[in-house]
Parts: structure tokens; C-alpha cells; sequence
């Protein structure tokens, strides 16, 4: 799989109220691959996700998925938003298989899958609770397992883990990791997070505001055996530095 | 008294209370006689009005009448404010078409449409439900286009995503997630329903609880005015908790 985002532009509105949030962004995301697209707030980096996920279309440039022009939202991407998305009435396992019901898989076929995803996420024994039983990070979780549920080729994480408080975050950044590892899924995870960005991916953009276009690409080679240690190492922390320090320059100054 | 403080706190124990406590003092002021027995009867009176209707199958036959009707004219109400409401809600262009359309005739008392509704289709059954049609499928429309703007947009665009297509997220996620807005919806305007149902009988019916309301009047039967008032009340409230139980089982998850 081979995802090319090409010199993609996008801008809102029409005539005097247009607003250009995108410029000419360009960038690949292959199979196996876990990059990160890192900006402040409001530079456009959940339109990037919408755009590829098919929510949007682009006012200029292509979105190719294996040379086929993408247009329409379709389950070959899966979408992880930061805002709670489970569907309230269904349980935990409805909601992992709601995706492959909207496929018309085989009941047996959606039964052990669920099955398998929930287990995968680590949430066998959730499976019939409702959402909101379940934590923040929970419900993120089962969120996850929807989305690979219904076998996409890529999963696009649009903050996931946005609205989770400082340990909860932690566990699930390993717990993100490790599932990258473990099912060699190709993820494309937007962040306004340095360190998650450099923690999780491959390979990290940064995105800077107004109007939104890539200003700097990182590769990022690492020792990740241990997320816990990579946190408080050396290169890892002189990087991280040397990106914000980048990332501040972008900030519009405060004072006039 | 601890038992007595968790007997007060049962939902329904001050309720019924505040009802008892009208009920006596409405004995008190009838038995002291300080009151004309034909403006105010007493309960018992409006209690043996009740039994004699009953007894002559008159009370049955003039509920079943209005129930009938409102059944039939809420039905049809709520059945097309259904999709035509889903329609407005997902769609601009058929909203900004329509809720111009929809606000201006929903501010015209239904009731004023009587004389017009007689004209054309006389006194038959017809007139009366077409009233009850018309004095809430606009309410129900309006309303369930609002629950379906509120549809969480992360929820549709998550189908979307998962490769959902029109009819099935409209089946499987807008309709379960406005499911509850909807009953309460119904719940509310199957009011105005059972009011309209009475303002038509008073014109012109030969059955029905508002009928006999406006012949106790001509014959100054005041306790069997309050008796079909009475009566009227209770068919609503039981409706009304029809919707409520039906709620809580349909749709426990909002609660
Ligand atoms: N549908 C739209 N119509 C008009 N403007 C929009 C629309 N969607 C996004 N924008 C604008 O585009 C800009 C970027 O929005 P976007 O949501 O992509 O930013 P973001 O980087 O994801 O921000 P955050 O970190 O707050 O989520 C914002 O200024 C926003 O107001
Ligand atoms: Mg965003």
C-alpha cells in the first residue's frame, strides 16, 4: 500500500471570506510505516485527516492510494477521531462490529472478530458494557479495535488520545506502540504532541499554521524497545528540543 | 421517622399527595355548603355522574370515540413527520425549502382550521382527524428535523469511514440516536393532539368525551362537565406514562 499526498491545497469558503488552510502539502505513507503529522492548533491538521479519509475534497492536488485517486470516505482508511465516537447504544462489542456489519461479513465471521479485537485492545471483559461505562481511554480503545476491525489499509488517528489526562495518555502511547508492533498496522497518528510524535512514529512532519504546509521532516531512528526509557534518553530528548524549538518559531508572536 | 423520609422520597408519594390534598379541600369547600352545588359539585356527585355513564356504557363508548380519534390523526402525524422531519434534517436544501414554510403554519391555531375543515369535508370523522393532523405534524416535523441536526457529526462521518452509505447510516445511526428526542417528541404534542380532539367534539360531533361535555353544559350538568374533564385528564396522563415506560425500555442507553 502506498499512500501519496501531492502538493494538496485546501481552502474554506468562497470569494472575500475565503480561508486557505492547506498549502501544496506533500507526503507518502507506506504499508508498515507509522508516521506523525505534528502542528499547533488550528494548523489544519484534522483537515489533512478528512481530506485523506475522504470527508473533504482538496481544493488543488491529488490523494492517491496505490495510484487510484481517493474521493469518497471508503474502509481501506480507518478513522480514529479525538472526540468520543462510539455509537451510545451499542455495547463495547456492537461497536467493534458495526463496521463489518456495514460490510455484510458472515455473522460467524463478525462474531470472532470482535471477539479477537477486543482482545487485541485488551478489552475482553468490556465487551458488553455501554460506552459510557467505560473510561476515556477505554472507549478509545474500542474505537481502535472498530476502526481495525473493518481491515483498512491505513488508520488515521486524529488526536487520539487528545482528551486523556497525563498517565492514561502514557499507557495508551505504549499500548498504541505495541499494537503497531504486534499487527504491523500502517498508521498515520495527527498530534499537537512533540513527544508522542517522536515516541510512536517513523517518520514526523511538522505542520506549521497559517496556512497549514510542511515545514520540516524528520526520520526518527531510535531504539524503541523500551517506550519508558526512549522518554528521558538523550537523543531522544535533543531532538525533541531541536523540533520545539522549530515549532516556537512558527508560534505568531504574542506581543506586537 | 426514617421510614417516613424514604416513603417521601419515592418519586410519585408528594405527587399523589398534592392531588390528595386538592381533592379535600375541594370535599371540604362542597360539604360546608358555602358554595352553589351547581357551579361547584361536590366529588361524590361527579363520582355517581361517573358511575351512571359508566353503568350505561355511555363513558366508554364516548373515550373509546376520542382515543379513536386521536389515534388515528396522531398516526398519520407522526408517521409522515418522520421521514419528512429525517428529510429536512440531513438535507439544506429541502430544509432551507420547507422550515419557512413549516414555521409559518405551525404558529396557526389549529382550531381556526375548523370552519375550513367543516366546509369541505362536513362533520364525519374526517374533519376531526385531519385537525388533529394538522394541529401537531408540524410541531412532530420540526422537532425531529431538530434532534437529527444534532446528530454528533463524528458519529456519521465514523459510518462514513467504515464504509457507510446513505440508507444504512440514516437505519443504523441517525435513527437510533434520535430514537429518544423522537418519543419525547410524540410524548409532548400527543398533548395538544388530545386537546384538539376535544375542541373538535365540542363543535360538532355526536360521540365522544367533548361532546358530552358541551350537552352537560346545555343542561347544566355541571358534575358531568367535571367528570369528562376528569376523565380527559387521565386518559392523557396514562398516555403520557405509556411514553415514558417506553422510553426507559427503548432507549435505556440515554438515560
Ligand atoms: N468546514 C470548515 N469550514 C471553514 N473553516 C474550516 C472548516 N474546517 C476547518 N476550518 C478551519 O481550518 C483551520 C484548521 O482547522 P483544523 O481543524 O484542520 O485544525 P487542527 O490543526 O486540527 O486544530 P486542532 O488542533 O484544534 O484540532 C481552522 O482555522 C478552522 O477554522
Ligand atoms: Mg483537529
Amino acid at each position: 500500500m502506498h499512500l501519496q499526498i501531492a502538493d494538496v491545497s485546501k481552502s474554506f469558503g468562497y470569494g472575500a471570506r475565503t480561508k486557505e488552510v492547506l498549502r501544496q502539502v506533500s507526503f507518502a505513507v507506506n504499508s508498515g510505516e507509522f508516521v506523525a503529522l505534528v502542528g499547533s492548533s488550528g494548523s489544519g491538521k484534522s483537515t489533512v485527516l478528512r481530506l485523506i479519509a475522504g470527508l473533504e475534497r482538496p481544493s488543488a492536488g491529488s490523494i492517491r492510494m496505490d495510484g487510484r485517486p481517493l474521493s469518497a470516505p471508503g474502509s481501506d482508511r480507518g478513522m480514529v477521531f479525538q472526540k468520543y465516537s462510539l455509537y451510545p447504544w451499542l455495547t463495547a462489542a456492537q461497536n467493534v462490529a458495526f463496521g463489518m456489519e456495514l460490510q455484510g461479513r458472515p455473522r460467524a465471521e463478525i462474531r470472532e472478530r470482535t471477539g479477537y479485537f477486543l482482545e487485541v485492545v485488551g478489552l475482553a471483559d468490556a465487551a458488553r458494557r455501554l460506552p459510557r461505562e467505560l473510561s476515556g481511554g477505554m472507549q478509545q480503545r474500542v474505537a481502535i479495535a472498530r476502526a481495525l476491525a473493518a481491515e483498512p489499509q491505513v488508520l488515521l488517528l486524529d488526536e487520539p488520545f487528545g482528551a486523556l489526562d497525563i498517565q492514561i495518555r502514557e499507557s495508551m502511547q505504549e499500548f498504541l506502540h505495541n499494537l503497531w508492533r504486534r499487527t504491523g498496522l500502517t498508521a498515520l497518528l495527527i498530534t499537537h504532541d512533540l513527544e508522542e510524535a517522536l515516541l510512536l512514529a517513523g517518520t514526523v512532519h511538522i505542520l506549521a499554521p497559517a496556512p497549514g504546509r510542511i515545514v520540516r521532516s524528520v526520520t526518527v531512528d531510535l531504539d524503541r524497545s523500551s517506550l519508558a526509557h526512549l522518554r528521558v534518553s538523550r537523543p531522544f530528548l535533543d531532538l525533541r528540543e531541536e523540533l520545539a524549538q522549530c515549532l516556537r518559531g512558527l508560534e505568531p508572536a504574542l506581543v506586537a | 421517622m426514617p421510614s417516613l423520609q424514604r416513603l417521601l422520597r419515592h418519586p410519585w408519594v408528594l405527587g399523589i399527595l398534592g392531588i390528595l390534598a386538592v381533592l379535600l379541600l375541594w370535599w371540604i369547600t362542597t360539604a360546608s355548603g358555602s358554595v352553589n352545588k351547581l357551579f361547584l359539585p361536590s366529588p361524590q356527585a361527579v363520582w355517581q355522574a361517573g358511575q351512571r355513564q359508566w353503568g350505561s356504557g355511555l363513558l366508554l363508548k364516548d373515550a373509546l370515540a376520542s382515543i379513536q380519534r386521536v389515534f388515528i390523526g396522531f398516526a398519520m402525524s407522526a408517521g409522515l413527520a418522520l421521514p419528512v422531519g429525517i428529510t429536512m434534517g440531513t438535507s439544506p436544501v429541502i430544509c432551507r425549502l420547507l422550515e419557512p414554510l413549516m414555521g409559518l403554519i405551525r404558529y396557526m391555531p389549529a382550531p381556526a382550521f375548523i370552519p375550513l375543515l367543516i366546509i369541505y369535508f362536513g362533520l364525519d370523522e374526517l374533519p376531526k382527524v385531519l385537525l388533529i393532523f394538522i394541529g401537531t405534524f408540524f410541531f412532530n416535523t420540526l422537532m425531529i428535523m431538530d434532534a437529527v441536526k444534532f446528530v454528533p457529526r463524528e458519529l456519521v462521518e465514523t459510518a462514513r469511514t467504515l464504509g457507510g452509505r446513505t440508507l444504512p447510516i440514516l437505519l443504523k445511526v441517525v435513527a437510533p440516536f434520535i430514537a429518544p428526542q423522537v418519543l419525547d417528541t410524540y410524548r409532548i404534542n400527543m398533548a395538544s393532539a388530545w386537546n384538539l380532539v376535544i375542541v373538535a367534539e365540542l363543535v360538532a360531533a355526536t360521540e365522544g368525551l367533548g361532546k358530552r361535555i358541551s350537552l352537560a353544559q346545555r343542561f347544566l350538568r355541571t358534575d358531568e362537565i367535571f367528570m369528562g374533564l376528569i376523565v380527559i385528564g387521565l386518559i392523557g396522563l396514562l398516555i403520557d406514562l405509556g411514553f415514558r415506560a417506553l422510553m426507559r425500555r427503548a432507549c435505556a442507553w440515554a438515560n
